[in-house]
């Protein structure tokens, strides 16, 4: 067993194992969101936009959490102001400004000496370099978004599963939305020195779905991504440290294992339980997770503004 | 819960205090272009209304346009003379069931549980009233054993009574309901006309869209006719006239026997899809 408690000795290995745990569990528990309302590729670009303001907050000085979220603000705003127009769609302009955003990180990050170094640590996380005030930073930060989620889980919930009907009780939709995207630029940026820019979105994503495969409800699909999520913090870092793999690498690599033995064997929506389900004697226990044909909505992969446009066309 | 306590909760939520419902000068639209114009109504609590038209007719709009559901709407709705902004709680609306995700991880009672929401507010969990008031909508709507399906996992008849039960619990003053009977079985229409009526005695106004004329005409205290506006508004044997229809459906309608009750087809829902 002194490979799981020799490392735990070491101040540097504790400290980045907190930090791959409150990461692990911000980005599950935030990721029933981002799966259930399809915002991967809006995850994907937030990620990318709060890179300028992390490294011009980086250079001068200047709290990191704020020029993340002013840049993250700032692209935002322009995706609006281009896409209402008809000739650019939204997807479009999310493209056209994410990587705008990240191309002018990197030339910001260029102006600096030794550049290639800092560069790594934005786009694949730095583990090993967190110190103390990070930690601390990312708990706080966390501990708000989870405290958030836990707060308005009613208002979050209704708005996600139906937004017409959240509006005819009056609830501020957009408001609610709005926030959400808030607290998911708040768990990017505290995942930025666990797994950093690139690899982000997978902890955002894969975690969830993992829990979605396993269990049928909203709440035990949160808590299990938050619990995957600290999990796969934990299990990537020791791999990375025995290995010495790349941490953000090793951390998210664990999390797409876990996400394949979900899919294969899950009791419910795994790959086996579906081949065994066909044979005739279990007709009866038919896949929940599958609408009747004609009620799912969206494609695959869409992003998540035009998906639910299309989910809430306007009456006549 | 015994089973007294249940019909408390149920006349509870049957029974609500009637409304006055207003629109004046209401038009409502999308980007700039009015759908429904010059909209003047006035329905007294305790009344079931049937809002009948064409596709494209302004039926949908009509409602959501009561809720502010509209990007664009002029003039005003009230509610015993408040601005209905103020009264959106005492409102209960039931879209159109192609608007919702039904993948979304959520159990039939959870979607009911909705409808209670407003009632208990931010942060906090539902207290045992508020478990009662979806155990006993879900017993009224027949649902009561599909509590803990997927609602992805229902029946469209099914999903439909789940709405239904989610307005109940809201014990709203007034219920839109937006097409409920499209898409459903036999037994789940009867029992939505069932439920409509039941809510009309307890005290609510109930507007329900249908494509259905006489079916409209047969369970409606009021007819509401619509295209582009009021075509007319009034009791059954009042409105339903070869007249009103021609005006409402035009060269759509299928005029089969003008008796008593003309007999009709309204025009268009066979030909196309659906209406949004």
């Amino acid at each position: 067993m002194g490979w799981l408690t020799d490392p735990l000795a070491l101040e540097l290995f504790q400290r980045a194992l907190l930090e791959a745990v409150l990461m692990g569990a911000t980005c599950g528990a935030i990721g029933a969101y981002v799966v259930l309302r399809r915002l991967a590729f809006i995850g994907d670009a937030l990620s990318h936009a709060v890179f300028p303001g992390v490294v011009l907050a980086y250079v001068t000085g200047f709290p990191i959490f704020a020029g993340a979220m002013i840049a993250g603000s700032l692209t935002s705003v322009a995706i609006a102001i281009v896409s209402r127009g008809q000739r650019i769609r939204e997807d479009t302009a999310i493209g056209i400004f994410f990587a705008g955003a990240f191309a002018l990180g990197i030339v910001l990050i260029s102006t600096q000496s030794g550049y290639q170094r800092d560069l790594s640590a934005f786009l694949v996380g730095d583990l090993l370099g967190v110190g103390w005030g990070q930690i601390a930073a990312s708990a706080v930060a966390g501990a708000i978004v989870i405290g958030v989620l836990v707060a308005l889980r009613k208002e979050l919930l209704l708005a996600s599963f139906d937004r017409v009907y959240a509006q005819a009780l009056g609830y501020p939709v957009f408001g609610l939305e709005l926030l959400l995207l808030l607290l998911l630029t708040a768990t990017i940026v505290v995942s930025l020195s666990a797994v950093g820019i690139i690899l982000v979105l997978a902890m955002l994503v894969t975690p969830a779905a993992t829990a979605r495969l396993l269990v049928d409800r909203f709440t035990p699909m949160m808590i299990l991504g938050a619990g995957l999520g600290a999990l796969c913090g934990v299990v990537g870092w020791y791999v990375s440290y025995h290995l010495a793999w790349s941490p953000g690498g090793a951390i998210v690599l664990t999390a797409t294992l876990a996400f394949v033995l979900a899919f294969v064997l899950s009791p419910s929506h795994g790959l086996l339980a579906h081949r065994l389900r066909r044979h005739p004697q279990h007709g009866a226990l038919r896949p929940a997770i599958d609408p009747p044909a004609g009620h799912r909505h969206g494609e695959e992969g869409e992003p998540v503004v035009a998906s639910l446009r299309r989910r809430h066309p306007p009456g006549r | 819960m015994t089973g007294s306590t249940d019909e408390t909760i149920l006349r509870l939520i049957m029974t609500v205090a009637g409304a006055n419902l207003e629109l004046h000068a209401l038009a409502a639209g999308y980007d700039g272009a009015w759908v429904l114009d010059g909209v003047e109504l006035s329905i007294p609590p305790g009344r079931l209304v049937g809002v009948i038209g064409p596709n494209g007719s302004g039926k949908s709009t009509l409602l959501r346009a009561i809720l502010g559901l509209v990007p664009s709407r002029r003039g005003s709705v009230t509610l015993d003379g408040v601005p209905i902004e103020r009264e959106r709680r005492r409102v209960a609306y039931v879209p159109q069931r192609e608007l919702v995700d039904w993948s979304f991880p959520i159990s039939a009672a959870q979607v009911v549980m909705m409808g209670r929401y407003p009632r208990i507010g931010p942060v906090r969990g539902p207290a045992a009233i508020d478990r009662g008031a979806v155990t006993v909508a879900l017993d009224r709507v027949g649902m009561a054993h599909l509590g803990d399906r997927q609602i992805g996992a229902l029946s469209g008849g099914q999903q439909q009574r789940v709405f239904l039960a989610r307005a109940l619990v809201q014990e709203a003053s007034v219920l839109l309901l937006d097409e409920p009977m499209t898409g459903v079985d036999r037994g789940t229409e009867e029992a939505i006309t069932a439920l409509m009526r039941e809510l009309r005695d307890g005290g609510a106004t109930v507007l329900h869209a249908t494509h259905d004329l006489e079916g409209a005409a047969d369970v409606s205290d009021l007819l509401c006719f619509v295209n582009g506006g009021i075509v007319a508004f009034g009791t059954p044997d009042a409105t339903f006239t070869p007249e009103t229809l021609h005006a409402t459906f035009g060269g759509e309608l299928m005029i089969m026997d003008a008796g008593d009750h003309a007999h009709v087809h309204g025009g268009g829902h066979h030909a196309h899809p659906r209406e949004h």
